[in-house]
């Protein structure tokens, strides 16, 4: 069935087809349409869940941890301050093995007060242990949000759902709506082996001595590196049953291109015009888009970017004291490459400014311009 | 006046025991026992949560537990949440006969749980909340809360600066948001501490249970004085034994012997005290005799009348 839906109703109609049992979740602009989504679903019957109306997001992320070692499908969504709030508990979601997916909305941090989107939220969360996938279009949200829970539940890691601040959560798309019964034939009910169990009663997260806490890790460090193939199979099944996979990295245009842009979320899209524009005139450009963020996707981003001359990154996020993140994950897959091609870094769209077409056209004319890098990074578009 | 309700000699204490014997906690853990006490009432279909704090320490490092029923470890702040949670998914997953009991101390109670305690209590969740009250954060290193008593010494109110502030009445807050159950207990009472937590168990919505939980090394006393000082607690009318149902019907459980006994008996067994004037005692007796003036007032002047 298509309807058209904004992306944040996309990321509800994900849960909801997922079939989520426990849902805690608080408001904040620009995510709260998803959890009203859902709330009115549950209303009405649609789906069989708990939706718990907690007093803050901390508490949100605690209650669906709760509910996932319990043994229950449990889902949240946030955005921004909403996610620094939760912080410490992300951690725990992680570290106690527990396959909650998150539907984030990119939004700048204060202060100032800003709703609009950039990725300083999610990226400050890289470290967590947490699955992340960037999207680019209302449909994509949708397909991951249900691949992102079979893939959290096989791997037992939570993963975390991006999409921009309005670009996407906002803006509405005809999106493909999956039938219920193909999505259960794709995604069976969550059965863990362990959990909270009167049975098996066993205690989670107990003190642990520095003799043990280290594989606790190393453990977490594996399933990471094991996400990787399994959600490059979860996506091929996914586009075997519908029709439509998203790769967890994707390739444009990049065959026979010198100079690669390395994209993430909305950005892509209006990059991929740019390219389009820039190949009929003869420029050999392309695009790598990095849907999936954590687990970082080394080898693909080596393998895609093996022979191109210059690397231009586009990051709408900054480490401040250093440079963009996505830059900085680039260069650090590439050191080990063949032959390291200079990475441009651009920092660009912070607190939702627009990247346009000429933000895009500036950034390739830099690169043009210059062999390599005269700085760690280059601001594009700010008053300085 | 209504006659007084004891549960005394209406209960046996159980004999299964649902903690392994052997146990981490220093000698005359008051919170200790009162574990014991609780899981003896709730019987085996319990699934306990602990946020941080020293029974994070007392129900043992991994891979042990000395609970013979689930345990879930969390976050400082997160009882209220985490129990939330667990009683969705219990509940979706048709299992709603296990009882979920929160467990933590002032510290994550009174202070940095609250708010996530409040909300939980707000939505009436089928629970039960246990603060374990040793009055300052002792997993720490006895660090002063919201619950360490007027004048008492902590690391963070040395004598030369003692506590400026009362204990915050946590169960007036409790009460306020008119929840189906709201009680305290200590260990020197098992009986009356075994029938709330049956009671509790009993009763569907937001329970919550507050344990004087005596601490020697926190409260510089002997080891063997711990059940002596609840019992001094409640006889010095520090700590009442009572009860709220629905935020309003007060029942008072234990009424002190021939009027009780006076603070300083309870008091001059404690080390954190040793610092205090005869003024100071002083002012703590008024203090005391005027809060159990208002507690007889509630529980004489109830309002409550059961619904039909
Ligand atoms: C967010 C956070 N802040 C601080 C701590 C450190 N901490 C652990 S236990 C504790 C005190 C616990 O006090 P209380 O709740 O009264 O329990 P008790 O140790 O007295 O039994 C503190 C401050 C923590 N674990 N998490
Ligand atoms: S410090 Fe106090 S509360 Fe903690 S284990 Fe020792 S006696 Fe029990
Ligand atoms: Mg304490």
């Amino acid at each position: 069935m298509k309807k058209v839906v904004t992306g944040n109703y996309a990321v509800s109609w994900g849960a909801r087809l997922a079939r989520a049992q426990v849902i805690a979740a608080y408001p904040i602009t620009p995510q709260t349409s998803i959890i009203e989504k859902l709330a009115t679903f549950c209303a009405d019957g649609e789906m069989e869940a708990r939706f718990i109306k907690v007093e803050s997001e901390h508490s949100a992320m605690a209650a669906c941890i709760g509910a996932s070692a319990a043994g229950a499908r449990a889902f949240t969504a946030t955005s921004g301050q909403g996610l620094l709030l939760m912080h410490e508990v992300v951690h725990w979601a992680a570290g106690a093995r527990l396959p909650i997916v998150m539907g984030v909305v990119n939004r700048a941090i204060g202060p100032g007060w800003n709703i609009w989107t950039d990725q300083n939220d999610t990226l400050s969360q890289r470290d967590t242990g947490w699955l992340q996938f960037y999207c680019e279009t209302n449909q994509e949200v949708l397909d991951t949000t249900i691949q992102a829970v079979k893939i959290a539940e096989t791997v037992f890691l939570p993963a975390m759902v991006v999409l921009d601040a309005f670009l996407l959560s906002h803006t509405s798309e005809p999106v493909d709506i999956p039938d219920q019964a193909e999505v259960d034939a794709f995604l069976p009910p969550y059965r863990p082996e362990l959990k909270l169990d009167l049975d098996d009663p066993r205690a989670f997260g107990a003190l642990v001595l520095p003799s043990d806490y280290m594989e606790m890790r190393y453990k977490i460090q594996k399933a990471m590196e094991r996400a990787v193939g399994v959600a490059e199979a979860v996506d091929h099944e996914w586009g075997e049953r519908f029709g439509r996979s998203w790769g967890l990295v994707e390739r444009y245009r990049l065959d026979d291109a010198e100079i690669a842009l390395v994209t993430s979320g909305t950005v892509t899209g209006t990059s991929r015009v740019v390219v389009d524009e820039l190949r009929d005139k003869g420029l050999k450009i392309g695009l790598l888009k990095v849907r999936m963020f954590r687990p970082f996707p080394h080898e693909k981003v080596r393998q895609a970017l093996a022979g191109i001359e210059k690397v231009a990154v586009i990051d709408r996020n900054i480490s401040f004291g250093d440079s963009g993140v996505f830059a900085q994950e680039v260069r650090a897959a590439l050191y080990r490459a063949d032959k390291r091609p200079p990475v441009f870094d651009f920092v660009t769209g912070l607190g939702g400014r627009d990247i346009v077409p000429a933000t895009i056209r500036e950034i390739v004319d830099y690169t043009v311009a210059h062999d390599a890098p005269v700085e760690e990074f280059t601001w594009i578009g700010v008053k300085k | 006046m209504r006659k007084p309700k004891t549960y005394a000699r209406n209960y046996e204490i159980p004999e299964e025991e649902l903690t392994y014997s052997g146990s981490v906690s220093c000698p005359g853990c008051g919170a200790t026992l009162a574990m014991r006490y609780a899981l003896k009432a709730l019987g085996p279909k319990t699934m306990v949560v602990i946020p941080a704090c020293c029974w994070s320490i007392i129900a043992g490092p991994f891979p042990y537990s000395s609970l013979t029923v689930p345990i879930f470890h969390t976050a400082f702040e997160t009882a209220g949440a985490v129990s939330s949670g667990i009683r969705a998914a219990l509940d979706i997953l048709g299992k709603e006969d296990i009882t979920v009991m929160a467990w933590a101390g002032d510290g994550g109670t009174f202070d940095i749980g609250i708010q996530a305690l409040s909300a939980a209590v707000e939505r009436n969740e089928d629970f039960i909340y246990v603060c374990y009250d040793n009055e300052a954060y002792m997993n720490t290193g006895i660090q002063r809360s919201s619950a360490t008593p007027w004048m008492a010494w902590t690391t963070t109110t040395p004598v030369k600066h003692p506590k400026d502030e009362p204990k915050k009445d946590i169960m007036a807050i409790m009460a306020a948001h008119y929840i189906p159950y709201t009680a305290t207990a200590t260990i020197a009472y098992p009986d009356d501490m075994i029938a709330k937590f049956r009671k509790a168990k009993s009763i569907h919505g937001a329970k919550f249970i507050h344990v004087l939980s005596p601490c020697p090394p926190g409260w510089k006393s002997e080891a063997s004085d711990s059940i002596k000082l609840s019992r001094l607690a409640v006889q010095s009318k520090v700590f009442p034994l009572y009860e709220i149902e629905h935020g309003e019907k007060v029942t008072i459980n234990v009424w002190p012997k021939d009027g009780g006994v006076p603070v300083s008996e309870y008091l001059r067994l404690q080390g954190r005290f040793r610092h205090l004037s005869d003024e100071n005692i002083a002012a703590i007796q008024a203090e005391v005799d005027r809060n159990w003036e208002r507690l007889v007032a509630k529980a004489k002047g109830s309002v409550y009348t059961e619904l039909v």
